[in-house]
């Protein structure tokens, strides 16, 4: 095993090498990149639509799929706009520059410092879609409640306040990726991110009509189950064209994917026969959205077995927070988004400093990174200070961003339209007219 | 006259309304409901929150018939929509007191 690995790293030596003498684009990274920057897209639209809309009741199905299409549409054009300027462009501390603001500057040959072999308009494209899904992940906590033009100018306002500081801290020189945080596929940037701004959204916008005491079951589980299956495969994608090429890392980190989300799904569905007598649907693919989320941050750092292990956890405290904490402690995180992706995400950012191996993450340049397994304690400690600045900055930013929102429209439908169902209510449309 | 109403679980309806040929009734009018009784509907859990559905979707036939055929219509649901389980339905008997076919203006028996 240990002969294959070391062989493993010595391929990965390679890749950067060539990569740094001088920056050229090539044919094979670029066409996985495009397949990669589709997947993810398609992990938005249809998958999370799909996912988010079969959990909620029939009367709420086209507003849920609403969210999910309006956050494709808003960010990717903020994106284009400023956003991405903002993160990647420029090494400050805690923001980037303007230098690319409506793309100017991105012509047919350049290329990003942080992909070098990939044309930069296309590394551009492939991180608008990560901003897309983490928004519209946001939407799946107040589902059912939330007003949409709320939902609209909350996107804006959060893209800016929470996203876009938070990758470019991560992600586009700030000081989390100085400190040698690791975030291989968006585990704090996306999932941490997207999971407590969910709970923070939640609390301050308060439980559904009937939480705890009404039937608010969903509508079709078979739509959730069709969602997940595609944002599965997108996952490949979205960890996978983490790699930034078409090579190893991306396909280990893919295998780590599928592994962490079919043990997570064995888990919580495990877990439901034990304790209920019957293993539900519904819990097979939580299980693997959760196994899913969590390998995220630590997929291009860890070994496949590495993966099992992550999904193994990832599916029995996410079954935990999203069964026994959410009603504990009584709050309406509508679809689970903190409980399936944020504790997911937290957990994952984590283990990548308890999983990081160093055969995986060296490079000619690059000793590697250890984590505790190897008997590094050092990344396991920037991973928590990661965590903890990215949950810090998410609930203050998150707060800040619902009360603009609340200057220009209150948060929430009223009672009248909630108890209607928004599809109704704010798009006067239903499905299944009779 | 009678009228027989049965509440019955809605996947037998193919075996009653055969059942109910064999003894020669040719015609029912059926409703798709809702409803409980001994069987008290039943649990459903998703991410640990538990719901109970009390009203399990049902079918009433309803068949217009004289009254020494209604033994044997009774009889022919009974065999027919049995599995033996809890929230098999119930068949209800009526007094019928008149009947008037639309297209012949015909009435009573002859109407059925």
């Amino acid at each position: 095993m240990k002969k294959l690995f070391s062989a493993l790293a010595g391929a990965l030596i390679a890749t950067p090498a060539l990569a740094q003498d001088a920056p050229k684009i090539d044919g094979a990274d670029t066409s996985f990149m495009i397949v990669a920057t589709a997947l993810v897209l398609m992990m938005t639209l249809p998958g999370l639509a799909l996912f988010y809309s079969g959990m909620v009741r029939k009367k709420n199905v086209l507003a849920t799929m609403a969210q999910s299409l309006i956050a494709t549409a808003v960010v990717s054009l903020l994106w284009i706009a400023i956003a991405y300027s903002l993160v990647f462009s420029g090494d400050g501390p805690v923001i980037g520059d303007t230098a690319r603001v409506l793309l100017s500057g991105v012509g047919i040959d350049t290329v990003s410092p942080l992909a070098k072999r990939i044309p930069e308009i296309l590394f551009m494209a492939y991180q608008m879609t990560f901003a897309v899904i983490t928004c519209a992940l946001v939407g799946g906590s107040v589902a059912e409640r939330m007003k949409f033009s709320a939902f609209i100018v909350f996107s804006v306002v959060w893209l800016f306040i929470v996203y876009v500081p938070s990758a470019h801290w991560v992600w586009g020189g700030g000081f989390l990726q100085k400190m040698g945080l690791l975030d291989f596929a968006g585990g704090t940037v996306v999932h941490i991110n997207a999971g407590v701004a969910g709970l923070v959204c939640a609390l301050v916008m308060g439980n559904r009509v009937g939480f705890g005491r009404e039937n608010l079951s969903p509508f079709d589980v078979s739509l959730a189950v069709v969602g997940t299956g595609l944002l599965w495969v997108g996952w490949f994608g979205f960890n996978g064209g983490s790699a930034l090429g078409a090579n190893s890392r991306a396909v280990f980190a893919i295998v780590a994917t599928h592994l962490a989300a079919c043990s997570g799904a064995l888990v919580w569905s495990g877990l439901e026969w034990l304790e209920r007598g019957k293993p539900s649907v519904l819990g097979v693919i939580s299980g693997a959205v959760a196994g899913l989320g969590t390998i995220t941050p630590a997929s291009g750092y860890v070994l496949p077995w590495h993966g099992v292990v992550i999904g193994l956890i990832a599916g029995g405290v996410c079954y935990w927070f999203c069964t026994v904490a959410k009603h504990k402690f009584n709050y309406d995180d509508t679809l689970d988004v903190f409980g399936v992706h944020g504790v997911g995400g937290i957990m994952g950012t984590l283990m990548a400093g308890v999983f990081a191996t160093r055969a995986i993450t060296a490079s000619d340049s690059d000793p590697g990174v250890a984590g505790l397994l190897e008997g590094d304690a050092h990344q396991f400690v920037v991973q928590a200070i990661g965590v903890g600045v990215t949950i810090g900055w998410c609930v203050i930013g998150t707060l800040i961003s619902l009360k603009i929102v609340s200057l220009f429209t209150s948060l929430r439908v009223t009672g009248d339209d909630e108890r209607e169902g928004l599809d109704i209510a704010l798009h006067g449309e239903a499905l299944h007219h009779q | 006259m009678k009228i027989i109403t049965a509440i019955i679980k809605p996947f037998k309806l193919d075996e009653v309304r055969d059942a109910l040929l064999a003894v020669d009734v040719h015609g029912m009018t059926t409703t798709e409901v809702k409803g409980y009784g001994r069987q008290k509907g039943h649990a459903e859990i998703y991410r640990g929150a538990e719901y109970i559905v009390s009203f399990l979707p049902k079918l009433q036939i309803e068949i217009a018939t004289t009254d020494d055929r209604v033994e044997g219509v009774v009889a022919a649901i009974r065999k027919a929509a049995c599995t033996g389980h809890i929230g098999d339905g119930k068949i209800f008997i009526t007094p019928l007191e008149s009947a008037i076919r639309i297209r012949t203006g015909e009435k009573d028996e002859e109407a059925l």
